[in-house]
């Protein structure tokens, strides 16, 4: 593993570490409770995260348990969507925890990776992913593998199902055409 | 034993062919179907709870079948056409929370059941509705005294809905859409004056003094209104014109309309007899304290928030809001709070100020949130609610708490019979708590919460006697749900499964006791053990 890389439970840019918020004595924000819910990568909005600009605040599925009946079906799918995200897990090989990202927060593939390399604390490099340690892939659809950049921003997040870090290494043999 | 009316808590407990081999000459059905965290997109679509095949018995079984009164369950148009054609003294169709049906389905209704005196559609998704099944009720049909399409959406021919109105003098209960305007509603009322019970439509509209005049006439005429709701985009300056009409108002829900605690304030002086009250957090705590001067009677408030993803950083209501209310409202027995922002000392001090509470709702938006002046758990809050509140019925916890919340449920709360859950508790010692301390409890309720195999099975004796108990975001594991369902085979123990997820760990669980055993129209994402 990289020298930098420094897996934590907290999200990035805070220095938390805390996951048990019920020891913590500091004001437990959404997004250090429970590693249960399914909290986006956005940084925290608290007043003890210095570091990162404010972001969208993460969104969690069917909460707060409000009812959104009004409005027709195709369009209440739609808000519900947008409301709730859409997640997708990422893993990255040799790490042990997962994590779990709301595609839809991200305007652009850059925007993405930026987040990514903040979440796992390593670089990934935009063309050709040839010299990183890393290269982003992802299991479409179908199942299959492909590797993250390839196709429209609009296509990618609605085909993509998972995200995975991958080894340079391993990642070569996706036969990226460059 | 003959009874007439039928109740089915979780139309999964029973099947149609049993029910029709006990029960005989039944009139009035009562349905239920999805666990209520479907209403929060919690459920996958298609998951089930279709009414058809029970419509198919009923038909064969019941011919005299006058009401059926549906919630949370999927119909569709062919169903409603089964329903029309089928039943010649139908009277009632209910549909809450329900989806499936377009206006095929209400064309039929509206053609085929001559006897039909009420037509009620609350929260339901549906499909763009357009507004020609209205113009299917028959020319001398007249009988209509509740029709409800609030939820609809599509805009209706307002022609076919005034025709309607005035043949149906027995009309008591008018709920329209927001596609009606004030002055389309104001030719309504005109018909009937002795409605009980009002939904308005758009109330967002520009009018000439005169038609302001006429409006404000019709609702002074109304003198008989008992609940009031809709009013969509009222402002200031058009709620004067319901002043008229808030006398005998028992009942106002301002949940479709948010105001400012002034216009608010001054609506409510007009509302001396309201027992009920519904309103949007935008009022906010001065709001409240205008509830707790005008409002003595109140017996149920519901406060929803505006911006419940918080995109806005609105304040929404505080402690401050709830305290002032509970100071002026000593009858309140029924809450329903969204807040961002609660403290242990207030809960105190509210529910000493209203022990009755049977209902005790409160959601603090966000999960795990502390006491806002102690930084701790809001363990004690809970804790006073239960020990106060004796008669304590409902209860939904939200905020940072630990396992003594749920040791206090379990000690006190003995009356409780629904519980909801989510981002709390320490352990499966939590959960052990409420499942071996509330003798009453038939449905539990929990998400996001680190209750495992140990909690799920510590209640394995008692799921019988309840209705349904789900978890999701716990960590309940495959293993822990089939050595329940071995154990219990009158238990059905459904997972559903999460797309690519971890195949031991069971994301959601859903447990209901049934005599009809696994059902038989489980989609493929949902697994029976």
């Amino acid at each position: 593993m990289p020298a930098d890389l420094n897996l934590r439970l907290g999200l990035p840019g805070s220095d938390q570490t805390d996951v048990d918020a019920a020891k913590s004595n500091k004001r437990a924000s959404p997004e250090k409770a429970e590693d249960t819910a399914s909290n986006g990568v956005p940084a925290a909005k608290s007043a003890d995260d210095h570091e990162t600009a404010p972001a969208p605040k993460a969104q969690i599925v069917g909460w707060p348990p409000v009812k959104s009946y009004r409005k027709s079906t195709a369009a209440a799918v739609k808000k519900a969507e947008a409301e709730s995200g859409m997640y997708v897990k990422v893993s990255m090989d040799g790490a042990p925890y997962l994590r779990k990202i709301d595609i839809k927060l991200y305007n652009g593939y850059s925007h993405l990776l930026t987040a990514l390399e903040d979440m796992f604390k390593l670089s990934i490099e935009r063309e050709g992913y040839k010299g990183s340690e890393y290269a982003p892939a992802y299991e479409d659809k179908d199942g299959d593998l492909m590797l993250v950049g390839d196709v429209p921003w609009e296509m990618f997040m609605s085909s993509c199902k998972r995200l995975r870090i991958m080894r340079g290494a391993d990642a070569r043999g996706l036969g990226c055409a460059q | 034993m003959d009874r007439s009316k039928l109740f089915i808590g979780n139309c999964y407990a029973v099947s149609p062919e049993i029910v029709a081999r006990r029960f005989r000459r039944i009139k009035s059905v009562t349905l239920k179907g999805k666990p209520r965290f479907s209403d929060f997109n919690m459920l996958p679509l298609d998951w089930g709870a279709n009414v058809h095949s029970w419509l198919v018995m009923f038909a064969k079984v019941y011919p005299f079948l006058e009401e059926l009164r549906l919630k949370r369950m999927t119909i569709s148009d062919e169903s409603l056409e089964l329903l029309a054609k089928s039943f010649p003294g139908f009277k009632a169709l209910s549909l809450s929370s329900c989806d499936g049906f377009t206006e095929i389905g209400l064309k039929a209704i509206a053609s085929h059941c001559r006897n039909l005196t009420e037509l009620n559609i609350q929260d339901s998704i549906t499909e763009e509705v357009g507004g020609g099944w209205l113009s299917s009720f028959p020319e001398n049909f007249a009988s209509l005294q509740v029709l409800n399409f609030s939820s609809l959406n599509g805009d209706l021919n307002f022609d076919d809905l005034e025709k309607l109105v005035s043949r149906c003098k027995l009309l008591r209960v008018l709920k329209v859409n927001d596609s009606i305007t004030l002055d389309q509603l104001q030719r309504l009322l005109v018909h009937v004056p002795r409605l009980t019970e009002l939904g308005t439509g758009s109330f967002l509209q520009e009018l000439t003094p005169r038609q302001y005049e006429e409006i404000e006439t019709a609702f002074c005429n109304c003198r008989n209104l008992q609940v009031l709701s809709g009013l969509w985009e009222a402002t200031s300056l058009y709620l004067p014109l319901l002043y008229g009409a808030c006398a005998s108002l028992t009942f106002l829900n301002l949940s479709d309309v948010p105001l400012h605690s002034g216009e608010f304030a001054k609506l409510l002086a007009h509302c001396p007899n309201l027992r009920c009250l519904w309103v949007i957090d935008s009022v906010e705590d001065k709001g409240l304290e205008a509830v707790g001067l005008s409002c003595p009677l109140l017996e149920e408030l519901r406060v929803y928030p505006a911006d419940p993803y918080d995109r806005h950083h609105r304040d929404g209501v505080t402690e401050l809001g709830f305290l002032a209310v509970s100071r002026g409202c000593p009858k309140l027995h029924y809450v329903l709070y969204f807040c961002r922002r609660m403290t242990n000392a207030a809960v105190v001090t509210i529910v000493q100020n209203c022990p009755d509470f049977t209902h005790f709702r409160l959601c603090i938006m966000t999960p795990c949130q502390p006491d806002y002046l102690t930084n701790g758990p809001m363990d004690e809050a809970f804790g006073a609610v239960v020990k106060t509140c004796t008669k304590i019925k409902r209860l939904s916890v939200s905020g940072l708490l630990t396992d003594q919340t749920f040791e206090y449920i379990g000690q006190y709360a003995k009356d409780l019979e629904t519980l909801s859950v989510a981002f709390a508790g320490s352990s499966d010692w939590g959960m052990q708590c409420i499942l071996e301390g509330c003798p009453k409890l038939r449905k539990l309720e929990i998400r996001d919460c680190p209750f495992g195999d140990s909690a799920l099975l510590s209640g394995r004796e008692k799921y019988e006697m309840m209705r349904s108990l789900w978890m999701s975001s716990c960590s309940v594991t495959m293993k822990g749900c089939r050595l329940l369902a071995r154990e219990f085979p009158r238990l059905n123990v459904e997972v559903i499964r999460e797309e690519g997820g971890d195949e031991d760990q069971a994301h959601k669980v859903y447990v209901y006791r049934s005599v009809a055993g696994p059902r038989r129209d489980a989609p493929p994402f949902v697994l029976t053990l």
